[in-house]
């Protein structure tokens, strides 16, 4: 066993050790930090898979936005702790739910431990392809060339997912500003942070986003940064949330999947397909496209974090 | 034994810990959060099938990694869209859970469990 | 099947319609959604018939072709890029979609009107952008010809339905919403595995590619199960059904009929995409029986507790539970033991069509149901006395719905019924001809039990809360008429139904095979239905009454028994152990029979 599969096995260890102290945890709150720890960790999973871009993609949107949002909920739910442990179900259920969880993982690692070898992959085909969209980050190759449709169906899905939360708002605040107005200390600790990080983390999210093209990085990962340094400025009261029924903010949430939408059609109806890139200007438009879908992305992440209106749309 | 065969034995596990939770645990929260650690297994385990597709220079396939990406901003959405749903829940009944009774007010039919 | 990497010149020339067909509902909630107030619910009007159209044109031109339209998404083929398929199934579906949707659109306009002086509302806006993002993942689902844009798809799918449950904000429904939300969701882990597998395995996620590829290996009969039975938590097939009633009968009615009609129908799409074109031969007959018992468990538990609701919408809901058990019915029936394949023939044809026919007469129930809520205030089924002659369209909407699923001649159901007949007779498997009548039965008892309550003359007290709207009862009647003559369409030019199954379905045989179903259905409404039939006015001897009495009372303790079984299956975990049953049984079965071989 060499120095760095000992390495390999701690590190997987020790994620199993955070996820079973998530399940098992007795506070919920504490559960969540537990899972937020993970996260941290398994983006060091992805490195060691080599699959960077998705390491930044989980550090980001898994482990960071995925852990504001619960863990604002638990601190929310604070209360309903107690009452929720009294329906636990009976040790006989919990037994035989573990026993058939146990047998379903055993079923997973054994097909997986027998896929076959060599494992047919599509790497060649992707490399061969790369020059059609002259891009070299071969993720975002696939992202935006070889599956551009998955990739605009999710923007689409990302919307339908804002419409849903909106839609949870009580009737007389539609249209209205998402979560409490914050305040924050203006000699604070987190004004200050606020103030400090955010120039840093604007700079650091389109550079990420830019550098896409090339390296490790992309659309979606500058633009969980963005969203973060934009709810960071609204946590430290420093800006208040924007009215939900703002013609601009609902024009910038449509962008994304819209300028994806038209850049497509056209492919339609002046190119050889729905979402084929002519080959002069395929860098370009995928440039724009991805412009477009950071400013969408930024927007979308940051109001599924804070929620429904809950106050009416007047500051 | 590889690298890629730990983790993708990790992965299983933590997919069996995520179901066990999803199944178990009484609050909604919780079952979000077994949610997002089934959800994190199953997307380790796509990135152990990338790292076994190594080909062509690069390191791993570039298909399932993008699967991936698209993937984890799908549960993030997913996780908000419950999550919004839990506190309005609690907000607009006092309570957070899935069974019925506690939500039924007098007169109301039991609708579910 | 066609060939592994159609060349684009193989594309054919209506193509682009697919595209078009996912692209015009997606403009339109996008464009809804920018614009805001009003033009939410114009842009919607203006999409629907735009949809429609586009949906014919599909139609059509799959006719002329005669053979499945293919796209090439960004000119890309398969294994790297993404392929749209149109065959005869995805064509008919998305027909039907569009006109049910179109149905639904018209329905709707008059319960979610902006109040005058608001400039936009929550309710009206919600439902317009979720309604064409339905419409735009259903497509999608019909088309896609790769195992992860059906993912994207089917997560779009839920991500629109589940605030269509939550749309009035009750804490019930919150509730309900809640619960079918993390429930898909583990259905959708459940898929990506699968697909996760498949890959590992093989490399591609195009369905056409995986067909040709497929071997019975661990990984493959893992993947299987797993995204098998997370399609049916989606679809909410017995024992997954838990979430379904809640949220069918607590959603708004527009929204329900969209929810029962379409909505369940695409993950039930999935699963036929899964077993009969990506892997035909690995199933093997001991899981397809295992699907089909389920199915049928699924329309005995449905029916019996649909009967013994109070509310309408309840009834209504159970009985989408025990419809959706009889779509699984085709899976053994299309198991041709010679190649030990799922053959596309008369069986799959009748599931299509079981399906089909549902859709329509379910949004035309779901419609008159909610007319008759509006109208009465309540939809108690013991207090509907009189609501006959109040809402006579209404009423005539629901009968029709009804009649045309327990499947009277002319009507799909019918034409489903008899393929599946004629496959269960020539396979030689008579217990599911056995099944199929009793679920005939089973659905013409809660029908007849809500139509005498309906027609029952009311007293004084009937009167209507509210003034119901023409345009709405027309919706639903049309629909209802929709579905009651859908056996008359040209369908053998789109499915593989065996000569000579189409028979004339006016004549006298065929009329009276309705009147078995009708006349057990009444004997099983006596007997189960807790509202039972109100009592007759002819004087009968009170030795018979006695005896009925008795029978009745052992009935309506099976039938209580079997509530109660279901409010247990219900329960959380409950609910998630046996979805994880029957993931290993479906393993189990599917290794069995590769064993065999």
């Amino acid at each position: 066993m060499t120095f760095a599969l000992a390495l390999h096995i701690a590190l997987a260890g020790m994620m199993l050790g955070l996820a079973a102290w998530t399940i098992a945890a007795r506070e919920t709150f504490a559960a969540v930090v537990g899972f937020v720890v993970y996260g941290l960790f398994l983006a060091l999973v992805w490195v060691r898979l080599d699959a960077v871009d998705v390491a930044l993609a989980e550090a980001a949107i898994g482990g960071g936005l995925n852990g504001v949002l619960l863990l604002g909920a638990a601190a929310r739910l604070r209360a309903t702790e107690t009452p929720a442990d009294a329906e636990r179900p009976r040790a006989g259920l919990r037994l035989l739910a573990a026993l058939l969880s146990a047998t379903v993982a055993a079923a997973l690692a054994a097909a997986v431990l027998q896929l076959p070898e060599p494992a047919p992959t599509l790497a060649p085909a992707a490399a061969a392809n790369a020059a059609a969209t002259g891009l070299a980050n071969p993720v975002t190759n696939v992202l935006m060339g070889f599956r551009a449709m998955d990739t605009m169906l999710e923007k689409v899905v990302l919307l339908l997912a804002v419409v849903g939360v909106w839609s949870l708002a009580p009737d007389h605040f539609w249209g209205g500003r998402p979560g409490a107005r914050h305040e924050a200390d203006p000699q604070g600790t987190l004004a200050f942070l606020a103030r400090v990080l955010t120039p840093f983390g604007i700079v650091v999210g389109i550079y990420l986003a830019w550098t896409g093209a090339s390296h490790p990085g992309g659309a979606f990962q500058g633009a969980t940064i963005l969203a973060a340094m934009w709810l960071l400025i609204m946590m430290a009261g420093l800006a208040d949330a924007p009215p939900t029924n703002a013609r601009r903010l609902r024009l910038m949430l449509i962008a994304g999947p819209g300028v994806f939408l038209l850049v497509g059609l056209g492919g339609l109806a002046f190119g050889e397909a729905f979402l084929a890139y002519p080959a002069a200007y395929a860098k370009p438009l995928i440039l724009a496209i991805e412009a477009a879908m950071v400013l969408t992305l930024a927007i979308t992440l940051a109001l599924l974090v804070a929620g429904p209106p809950e106050r009416g749309a007047a500051p | 034994m590889s690298i890629a065969s730990v983790f993708a034995l990790c992965a299983a596990a933590a997919v069996g810990l995520g179901l066990y939770g999803l199944l178990v645990s009484p609050q909604p929260l919780r079952k979000i959060l077994a949610f997002n650690l089934l959800g994190s297994g199953v997307f380790v385990l796509f990135g152990v099938v990338a790292r076994r597709g190594a080909a062509a220079g690069f390191a791993s396939d570039p298909v399932p990694q993008a699967l991936v990406i698209t993937g984890i901003v799908v549960a993030f959405s997913a996780t908000a869209l419950a999550v919004a749903l839990l506190l309005r829940l609690f907000q607009a009944s006092g309570s957070a859970t899935l069974a019925a009774h506690s939500s039924a007010r007098a007169g109301r039919d039991p609708t579910g469990t | 099947m066609q060939d592994p990497a159609p060349a684009l010149e193989a594309v054919t020339a209506g193509a682009f319609l697919l595209v078009l067909a996912i692209v015009i509902p997606v403009a339109g909630a996008l464009a809804a959604f920018a614009a805001g107030g009003r033009w939410v619910e114009r842009i919607a009007l203006t999409t629907l018939p735009l949809g429609l159209a586009i949906a014919g044109a599909i139609a059509i031109a799959l006719w002329r072709a005669g053979a499945p339209i293919v796209y090439l998404l960004g000119a890309w083929a398969p294994p790297l890029g993404v392929a749209l398929r149109a065959d005869g199934l995805s064509a008919l579906m998305m027909a039907i979609t569009a006109v049910v949707i179109c149905g639904v659109g018209v329905f709707a306009c008059a319960d979610f009107r902006i109040p005058a002086g608001a400039t936009e509302a929550r309710a009206p806006f919600a439902f317009w952008i979720l309604l064409l993002a339905i419409w735009a993942a259903l497509n999608m689902v019909f088309v896609a010809g790769d195992l992860f844009t059906l993912y994207v798809a089917l997560e779009l799918l839920t991500f629109a339905a589940v605030p269509l449950v939550s749309l009035d904000g009750r804490a019930e429904t919150l509730q309900a919403a809640l619960r079918y939300l993390i429930f898909a969701l583990l259905g959708s882990a459940f898929y990506l595995v699968g697909s996760a597998l498949l890959y590992g395995a093989y490399g591609t996620l195009d369905i056409v590619l995986l067909s040709h590829q497929l071997r019975a290996q661990p990984a493959t009969l893992v993947a299987a199960a797993l995204m098998t039975v997370g399609l049916l938590a989606k679809t909410a097939l017995f024992p997954l059904h838990l979430w379904l009633p809640p949220a069918h009968a607590g959603a708004p009615a527009a929204c329900s009929a969209v929810l029962s009609a379409l909505v369940v129908k695409g993950s039930f799409f999935i699963v036929v995409r899964l077993w009969f074109d990506a892997m035909p031969g690995l199933p093997g007959s001991a899981a397809a029986q295992l699907l089909a018992a389920l199915g049928a468990a699924a329309i005995v538990l449905g029916s019996i507790v649909a009967l013994r609701q109070d509310r309408l919408k309840l009834l209504v809901a159970y009985s989408t539970l025990a419809q959706i058990g009889y779509l699984f019915l085709m899976f053994p029936l299309a198991f041709d033991p010679a190649t030990a394949r799922l053959a596309g023939g008369g069986a799959l044809a009748g599931g299509l069509l079981q399906a089909i026919s549902h859709a329509t007469a379910k949004a035309a129930m779901f419609m008159s149901t909610g007319l008759i809520y509006a109208a009465l205030g309540h939809d108690r089924i013991s207090g509907l006395a009189g609501v006959a002659r109040a809402l006579p369209l209404s009423v005539l909407a629901f009968a029709l719905g009804g009649v045309a699923l327990i499947g009277l001649p002319a009507s799909g159901a019918y034409l489903a019924k008899s393929l599946l007949l004629q496959a269960a007779g020539d396979s030689g498997q008579w217990w599911w001809a056995v099944v199929i009548q009793a679920g005939g039965m089973f659905t013409a008892s809660y029908w007849l039990l809500v139509l005498v309550h309906a027609l029952a003359r009311g007293d004084a007290s009937t009167a209507l809360r509210a003034r119901v709207s023409r345009l709405q009862e027309a919706a639903a009647l049309a629909l209802a008429l929709c579905s009651l003559l859908l056996g008359l369409f040209p369908w053998d030019a789109y499915l593989a139904i065996p000569a000579g199954a189409a028979s004339n379905p006016l004549t006298l045989e065929a009329l009276s095979s309705v009147l078995w179903p009708i006349a057990g259905g009444a004997v099983l409404a006596t007997l189960l239905g807790r509202s039972g039939l109100p009592p007759a006015r002819v004087r009968v001897e009170n030795f018979f009454v006695a005896v009925i009495s008795s029978v009745r009372r052992g009935a309506l303790v099976l039938s209580g028994t079997i509530e109660r079984l279901d409010g247990a299956l219900r329960q959380w975990p409950v609910a998630g152990i046996s979805l994880l049953v029957i993931a290993i049984l479906l393993g189990a079965a599917m290794q069995a029979a590769q064993s065999l071989d």
